[in-house]
């Protein structure tokens, strides 16, 4: 009864207190249910994006899997069909299923046309989902240089039923006849549907194959299947799990989609400390009124309670405008990517956000407590504070020494915690130690907050100027209320400088990069990401033979298939040399004591290091033209372009173990004299029109690989933004409660005699030395943050380094912006508060 | 003769041996200090500043706790209570009137005076019966809608003594109730206090530097280094 009755009052009391703060600065609680919703808004909308985005691709993935037990794998050029017949007469096999699997180079589009070669009755046994696409007559794909399009391509394309579609092959264009639509439901992505055997006419891959799927006899264990398989399988084909196949998508973007959580945590966390921040202040300024409360009749676990409802109450709002922002922000991404593939149909979105009201819940539920959390420090140490001494009028902090040496142990602490995780190494690949470093690190660096201040306070001279010592002192006396000020900058500022200085290294970085990779005066290449379009040797020596050329160099780019746990890697062949290894590449990492007798060398990137652990001077196998070809790893470069990894071989290696002399990129060195605009023009002369070149000066892909970057990082640059917003209303309403906390006191130094000028002067001083000593820890702590940010979250992320650059000046000019927006904040909300009557402001002092 | 007529009544507050130090190194504020209240008593303590005056008062309300002796508020010792059970006590047994009126600002005349009852729970009606008896009670009743910052200084203590007693206290504790007020009002506000501890027959305990506040009292205290003397009325 009682219990029940206390649980009333604090209901009651929380009633009180929320409506007495809406109503008395209706500003502060709307700015930080705004954060809040910010965050909130940001974090759902993300999770929604990425959930609908995977969603599509695993069913994607799942239709082309089908009912498959085994996928045989091999690279994209293939292996001999010799392998299908002898797995079909397997007696462990029930079905085997032939395909061609092939990303089609397409005449004047950017990406390539994945297109499935397949047996259109052992497939439909398989992949039955989709071959019930064809309809009743699934026989009709037979027909020669014909294909079927599933929907989402003929919309790409904008082709229907009886146009043409041309393909790109070698350098020359093949012609297809498109058969029929798929229906939507029969597959969600872009793709050609072709008889097997047309495909491998169509592709010269005449006798190749490069994917079986196996359907098993009952009782057949896969698992056992696949080992004994594997050892069966010629060099470069795989025996893969179907759930491998479902899962590389997700696997792939998983570090992104982390990345981009933990942004949007960023983002919700700075909400919540505004919210700490916010109510502390709040607190502060309400503590008579508290000690008053306190003194009628209302017990400490009532007032905590009701305070932290205070701030579960502007989670609560701040959420639910958060979870309803977000579902229409990941609503109007949908749109505009769906937009951006050209693709007119009813947006996935709706379906998408319908799906998922339980994550929806789960966001408001994040945005609630992580408010209440943020409250409850503040309301924890309200209620603990005794009634009696704020209600005689005690104006200072009273505990400020004693929390500051609490802190500054706790600080140290959390300091050496942070720097210790930030050494350990990625968890399933995931760099979760190195966020826990960064919390850590924040989190240290605020509790030291306090006891710095004290003794940056304590250093500064007396100046004999009354109204800058006076600021001085008053700073001194309430470091709990000057630390508040300062954490909202602190916070805010670290996060900003530490993106800021992670992004700028990043670009730095790729700049120095594309200087690196691109020496020559013109770079061409055939339309990326496909296995079908290449220069021949005649292509090349006619593209060499061009007037104006000095020298000229090409390279063959390949998939190939190195683990069946893993996505495909990229194979460079170009001319270089072990010695002039390192004046063409990037080269982060060598190999000691090279020597003849070793294997050829192969330069690998970084993410084959780390994700296959080759090191230097180890001997890699490569499959080649049907044999493991042994390589040494002379070293380890730095590639951007190639996230699932890169190696590098000397062309000439290549050639001698292929015999495959075709060309997809290239570099051109004018001769003296010589302009790249003309030569250029007259390489592209001599290709058919669509045939698959792209041809740019150096200087062009440089500016548009820029460009691309830039925009990849438009996103970072907004939340930066929004950081230094949220950090800048923090210090807004810190002066301002401030201000107010202390009208009191201006009306005292009014009374004896002080000028609301020298008021204003001194609230200007506070707010200069308090900001300027935020922006100077800010930018240490982000210096700091940034470096975890680079050599843990990008290494451990992205599987490639970056080196350090601190955009020193713009993050200067930032800092003096803050300072300045600061002082204002603080003149500002002086004005007002010593703009009333002093002797009301005296009568008021509690 | 006030002495012997408040013994034949029972007590509602008594301190036994009550000690109190702020500091191991320091003096003891308080050392010793006996005393008993009983309902319908009114008692005005005076003393320098500094002899712990708002201490005493501070352990006689539960807001402080005595390192030594006991103080029993309506038979219960406050200390086998722990916070929640003194917070509760209080609520329910004690009204407070301070120099600084303490009214909240950002409430009405009438939802400051309801407040304790608020708290204790009672049913809206029966609090709005009160809360306007109380106003009328004080001569307030028009300003029932006001906000504190229209008001004078005079209106505002008139508000607290009515918060004070709304919810019919077993003590009420007024520390320095005139000290903000010109002598005219205060001489008002006394009058009215000590009226409105009489028809509540609470325990009524003034701490005051004002020898005019203190006359009004029923008898008086002097709080001194050798504790607490009754003063030898003239």
């Amino acid at each position: 009864m009682g219990r029940r009755r206390a649980s009333g009052g604090a209901l009651r009391v929380w009633r009180l207190l929320l409506s007495s703060q809406w109503r008395e600065q209706p500003a502060l609680p709307a700015v930080t249910v705004l954060a809040i919703g910010l965050g909130v808004a940001l974090a759902a909308s993300i999770y929604l994006v990425n959930g609908a985005a995977l969603r599509q691709f695993t069913q994607a993935t799942r239709r082309l899997v089908g009912q498959a037990d085994v996928i045989v794998r091999g690279p994209p050029d293939g292996f001999a069909d010799s392998l299908f017949v002898a797995l079909a007469h397997d007696p462990g096999v029930r079905i085997a299923s032939p395909m061609l699997e092939v990303d089609a180079a397409l005449p004047g589009h950017a990406g390539a046309l994945r297109v499935l070669g397949i047996d259109p009755f052992r497939a439909a046994r398989m992949q039955s989902a989709l071959i019930a696409g064809l309809g009743a007559h699934p026989a009709d794909l037979f027909q020669s240089n014909g294909i079927y399009l599933s929907s989402e391509a003929a919309q790409r394309l904008r082709l229907a039923r009886g146009d043409t579609l041309t393909v790109i092959v070698g350098d020359a264009p093949r012609r297809l006849e498109v058969l029929g639509i798929l229906p939507t439901a029969a597959y969600p992505q872009a793709l050609g549907l072709m008889d097997i055997a047309s495909a491998q006419w169509i592709f010269d891959r005449l006798g190749r194959l490069n994917r079986i799927d196996l359907r098993l006899r009952d009782g057949r264990d896969p698992a056992a299947f696949r080992a004994a398989l594997a050892r069966r399988l010629p060099p470069g084909v795989l025996a893969v799990a179907p759930q491998r196949e479902r899962n590389r998508a997700r696997a792939a973007t998983r570090a992104y989609r982390v990345n981009l959580n933990m942004l949007a945590l960023v983002a919700l966390w700075s909400g919540a400390f505004l919210v700490f921040s916010t109510q502390s202040l709040s607190v502060l300024r309400r503590r008579s009124s508290l000690a008053l409360l306190r003194a009628l009749g209302v017990t400490r676990g009532q007032l905590r309670l009701a305070l932290a409802g205070e701030g579960a109450a502007m989670g609560a709002l701040g959420a639910l405008l958060g979870v309803g922002g977000g579902a229409l922000l990941a609503a109007a991404l949908l749109r505009l990517l769906t937009g951006n593939l050209g693709n007119a149909a009813p947006s996935a979105a709706g379906a998408a956000l319908g799906a998922q009201p339980w994550a929806l819940c789960g966001f408001f539920a994040v945005g609630v407590l992580v408010s209440a959390f943020g409250a409850w420090l503040p309301a924890r140490a309200a209620a603990r504070r005794p009634p009696a001494r704020a209600l005689k009028g005690g104006d200072g902090d009273g505990d400020g020494g004693a929390a500051a040496s609490a802190g500054l142990r706790l600080g140290i602490g959390l300091g050496v915690l942070g720097i210790a995780l930030a050494l350990l190494p990625p968890v399933a690949r995931l760099p979760l130690f190195g966020y826990a470093s960064i919390a850590a690190l924040l989190f240290g660096a605020v509790l030291l907050v306090p006891s710095l201040t004290v003794r940056l306070l304590d250093a500064l001279p007396r100046t004999g100027r009354v109204v800058f010592d006076t600021a001085m002192a008053q700073l001194r006396e309430n470091v709990a209320l000057s630390t508040l000020s300062l954490a909202s900058i602190i916070v805010s500022f670290s996060l900003m400088v530490a993106m800021a200085i992670m992004v700028y290294s990043f670009r730095v970085s790729f700049e120095r990069w594309l200087t690196k990779l691109l020496p020559a005066d013109i770079q061409m290449r055939v339309p990326p990401d496909n296995d079908t379009a290449f220069w021949s040797a005649r292509d090349q020596a006619r593209i060499a033979a061009t007037p104006g050329i000095a020298r000229i160099e090409f390279r063959r780019t390949r998939q190939i298939l190195l683990d069946a746990a893993h996505a495909p890697v990229a194979l460079i062949a170009r001319d270089l040399t072990p010695a002039s290894a390192a004046s063409v590449l990037p080269i982060v990492q060598r190999a000691r004591g090279a020597s003849h007798a070793q294997p050829p060398p192969a330069w690998i990137s970084e993410a084959l290091e780390d994700r296959y652990g080759y090191r230097p001077g180890a001997t890699l196998a490569l499959p080649l033209a049907g044999r493991m070809q042994p390589f040494t790893v002379a070293g380890v470069w730095r590639d951007y372009a190639h996230p699932n990894g890169s190696i590098v071989v000397q062309r000439s290696t290549y050639l001698a173990a292929t015999g495959d002399a075709s060309a997809t990129a290239g570099s051109i060195w004018l001769a003296p004299g010589a302009g790249a605009a003309a030569v250029a023009a007259r390489v592209r002369a001599d290709f058919a029109p669509g045939a698959p070149l792209e041809i740019r000066t150096s200087g062009a892909v440089r500016e548009h690989s820029l460009q691309i970057f830039d925009r990849a990082f438009a996103i970072t640059y907004a939340l930066e933004a929004i950081a230094v917003l949220i950090g800048l209303a923090g210090v807004g309403f810190a002066a301002n409660s401030t201000a107010l906390a202390r009208r009191a006191e201006f009306g005292m130094l009014r009374h004896i005699g002080m000028r609301r000028r020298q008021i204003i002067g001194l609230l200007a001083d506070e707010g200069v030395v308090l900001s300027a000593l935020g922006v100077l820890y800010g930018l240490l702590l982000g210096v700091g943050l940034s470096l975890v940010l680079v050599y843990v979250i990008n290494r451990q992320s992205f599987d490639w380094s970056i080196d350090l650059a601190v955009p020193v000046w713009p993050l200067a000019a930032l800092g003096a912006i803050l300072v300045a927006a600061a002082a204002a904040a603080a003149v500002f909300s002086g004005r007002a508060a010593v703009g009333e009557d002093a002797v009301r402001a005296v009568r008021e002092d509690w | 003769m006030a002495d012997q007529a408040s013994a034949a009544r029972a007590a509602v507050l008594r301190l036994a041996r009550v000690g109190k130090r702020y500091a191991a190194d320091r003096p003891a504020v308080l050392d010793g200090i006996d005393l008993e209240v009983a309902e319908g008593d009114y008692l005005a303590i005076m003393g320098e500043s500094g002899v712990g005056k708002s201490t005493l008062l501070n352990l006689l309300a539960g807001l402080d706790r005595a390192d030594s002796g006991r103080v029993l508020l309506d038979g219960i010792d406050l200390s086998t209570l722990d916070d929640d059970a003194t917070t509760l006590l209080r609520r329910r047994a004690v009204g407070f009137v301070f120099q600084a009126f303490h009214v909240l600002p950002y409430l009405t005349v009438r939802q400051n005076v309801a407040l304790p009852l608020e708290l204790l729970g009672v049913p809206a009606a029966a609090q709005r019966q009160r809360t306007l008896q109380m106003l009328a009670a004080l001569g307030i009743e028009t300003l029932a809608g006001r906000l504190p910052r229209e008001l004078s200084g005079g209106e505002l203590q008139r508000i607290a003594i009515a918060r004070a007693l709304v919810h019919k206290p077993r003590v009420l504790l007024a520390d320095e109730p005139t000290g903000n007020l010109d002598p005219r009002t205060a001489a008002q506000m006394l009058a009215v206090l000590r009226a409105q501890i009489k028809a509540h027959a609470a325990a009524g305990v003034l701490i005051t530097h004002s020898r005019m506040a203190a006359e009004t009292a029923d008898r008086i205290l002097i709080l001194g280094p050798r504790g607490l003397k009754a003063e030898e009325r003239r």
